[in-house]
């Protein structure tokens, strides 16, 4: 059995699939890919082979919306972010078709309920993708779903058109620039017990569901989501680490957690957008701008760990305890 | 050199069981020190021991391969819930037997081939005089259902666990050689329930963090960890449903005895992401080793005997050992110069 780190791969095809969206089809340099749940991930490093110092490297998260069983590429759809650190407009602007790069092998933090009675999907723009890979198991299970997908024609909503031809009435398509939106009050109201509600999306769905399950009474176990905000640029500061010494300047474009990774130190990690919890770093000192949903608020009030995947320093400097 | 399958012995009534020279040189001695201390330890299921050693391969075939299968087929006849799987994991049955299947065939290719052209599959066992062909994913392509089939030709029990709300269930398992712990009772039970009975670990915080990094293996990262206790007879089936059966052989152990009856009882479990499924893949590959044989080798004899002699009360009744432990402490105490 192979223990992988890294793939590489290699762009086969691109395709724009919404005014700000474009499609990915990557295929293994070599062998096959390995196969993978659906709602899984992988995490895309993006212009690291250069060789200058000032070359910039990315990684990002990206739901594979492929076909689970279909082992001989993976399709991952990226949408140009406003206020993109450089990742999105790296995909965009500089990925074309032969270009190489390095993946993770597939991780899952957005498994779909097997146990569920039915499962209502909410997606939200680019958060369709995810939803890509549960359908085929969906539809092989035979399981009662259905879809509402939310978007902004000018800018979004990829796959529309295609969906609504294959699920008919299973997806619901709201075009907020049609002025059509989605009453998420009346869709999660009378669902039958046991359903599993997800979400991907922006935090402003993510919240509108979670507090309408909380004012229905679902369970919270019932609620899943993915947040699809990965790290966001903010002030540079400077980052001691106390067991070596060493001194490291975090750029406003980067993340902590990639400035680490640059100077060689591994940091264990799955999402990269502070949901998951691997990355946690001891802080010995100095202001933190938690931006994680992970950690609990006595956990941030303490100010002694952080997750460096998106949180910053809130002042000049920081201190690890690592 | 690696070791062959051999004619069948039997893990009951006469247990006839035995293990060659080799075998007992790549028997995988669980202690690292001489006080025994209570650890998660895990480590990456990477090959290590070279060429023969029970880690060499992902899945350990070893000379007792036909006496395990034989001894399966006995146990699963008489108690066919010792396998189970419930509706929602039958796709990780199938992420195992492409595990098992494809992992067998690549290292063990005298043994095992497989051919797959699309989701039409060719598989055949030499060493069981099986030859089948399916179509993957349809289970009512394959003579019994994929758990059941594919679990009665690999050694080591088999749990599959379904991951939820942030933990792991025990959803599916083909168990016939438990250490005293039953699949009909722990099914559907999550990660810290099927823990309960253990002491000391849960106040620990020992299964918080445990839970937290198992959750977190990736596909193709699979890692193990070590368990052992010790039994009386080479007995694999030691099930609460068979208890009534084994029970009493624990007072049976006397001074002149105990280096023949009691055996160290090691556990190879290996966590391993399955991809298609994201459920895990937990492996308890059980090797039994009589401790007169064990003790043919000086640093596990004075190893095996600080280890035993520190070992504290709770986990002594917790394993069972209650009633011969003492026999088996001065009974090793003659190979340790320290004593």
């Amino acid at each position: 059995m192979r223990i992988t780190d890294q793939i590489s791969v290699s762009v086969t095809a691109i395709k724009q699939v919404a005014p700000m969206i474009k499609e990915f089809t990557l295929e293994p340099v070599d062998g096959l890919l390995t196969p993978f749940s659906p709602g899984a991930h992988i995490v895309v490093e993006m212009g690291s082979s250069g060789s200058s110092a000032d070359k910039q490297s990315y990684r990002n998260a990206y739901s594979l919306m492929s076909n689970p069983m279909y082992s001989r590429q993976y399709r991952i759809a990226v949408r140009l972010q406003d206020d993109s650190r450089g990742g999105s407009v790296y995909m965009h602007q500089q990925v074309e078709v032969g270009t190489q790069l390095k993946i993770s092998p597939p991780a899952n933090l957005f498994a779909p309920e097997w146990m569920a009675k039915k499962h209502v999907l909410f997606a939200g723009g680019v958060g369709i993708t995810p939803f890509l890979s549960y359908l085929p198991e969906l539809q092989q299970r035979k399981a009662e779903f259905e879809l509402h997908y939310m978007f902004r024609s000018r800018q979004t909503g990829a796959y529309s058109a295609e969906l609504r031809d294959t699920l008919g009435t299973g997806c619901s398509c709201y075009d907020a620039d049609l002025g059509n939106r989605c009453d998420i009050a009346a869709v999660m109201s009378g669902q039958p017990l046991g359903t599993h509600f997800y979400i991907c999306g922006p935090e402003s769905l993510i919240d509108a569901v979670r507090t309408t399950a909380d004012a229905m009474g679902i369970p919270a176990s019932a609620i899943h989501w993915e947040a699809f905000a990965g790290a966001k640029p903010g002030q540079p500061f400077v980052v001691e680490l106390s067991q070596s010494g060493l001194e490291l300047a975090v750029a406003a474009n980067s993340s902590l957690l990639e400035t680490l990774e640059s100077a060689d130190i591994k940091i264990p990690n799955l999402c990269r957008a502070g949901v998951c919890g691997q990355c946690v770093c001891d802080v010995a000192e100095g202001e933190i701008e938690h931006r994680d949903s992970y950690l609990s608020d006595s956990e941030k009030q303490s100010g002694q760990v952080m997750m460096p995947c998106v949180s910053r320093a809130a002042g000049e400097r920081l201190v690890l305890d690592i | 050199m690696r070791v062959a399958p051999k004619d069948i012995q039997s893990f009951r009534d006469d247990f006839t069981y035995s293990n060659s020279a080799e075998a007992i040189e790549r028997f995988p001695f669980p202690f690292a020190e001489d006080e025994y201390r209570y650890s998660v330890n895990m480590e990456p299921h990477l090959p290590k021991g070279g060429e023969g050693s029970a880690y060499e391969k992902f899945l350990d075939i070893d000379e007792h391969y036909l006496s395990e299968m034989a001894e399966r087929e006995m146990v699963l006849n008489e108690m066919p819930h010792r396998c189970l799987a419930m509706a929602h994991m039958d796709l990780a049955c199938w992420d195992m037997v492409e595990r098992v299947m494809v992992s067998l065939s690549e290292d063990y290719p005298d043994y095992f081939s497989l051919t797959r052209e699309g989701d039409r599959w060719s598989w055949e066992n030499k060493l069981l005089n099986i030859k089948d062909q399916f179509t993957f994913g349809d289970s009512s392509s394959l003579p019994m259902p994929p758990l059941d089939y594919i679990g009665r030709q690999v050694q080591g029990d088999f749990a599959l666990l379904d991951q939820r709300e942030g933990d792991l269930f025990l959803d599916a398992g083909i168990i016939t050689c438990p250490a005293d712990w039953s699949l009909a009772f722990d099914a559907g039970m999550s990660f810290k329930e099927w823990h309960g009975p253990v002491p000391m670990a849960h106040s620990e915080g020992i299964f918080d963090r445990a839970l937290k990094y198992l959750i977190a293996i990736p596909v193709g990262k699979p890692v193990r960890r070590l368990n052992w206790t010790l039994t009386v007879n080479a007995r694999m089936d030691t099930s609460p449903e068979k208890y009534h059966e084994w029970g009493h052989e624990r007072t049976s152990v006397t001074p002149e005895n105990v280096g023949e009856k009691v055996y160290l009882r090691v556990e190879v479990q290996v966590l391993d992401r399955m991809p298609r499924s994201n459920a895990m893949m937990f492996s308890i590959r059980t090797y039994l080793l009589s401790l007169e044989d064990l003790v043919t080798n000086k640093e596990w004899a004075v190893r095996m005997h600080r280890a035993m002699k520190t070992l504290p009360e709770p986990l002594i009744n917790y394993k069972g050992l209650t009633r011969f432990h003492g026999t088996v402490v001065d009974y090793l105490s003659q190979f340790d110069p320290l004593n």
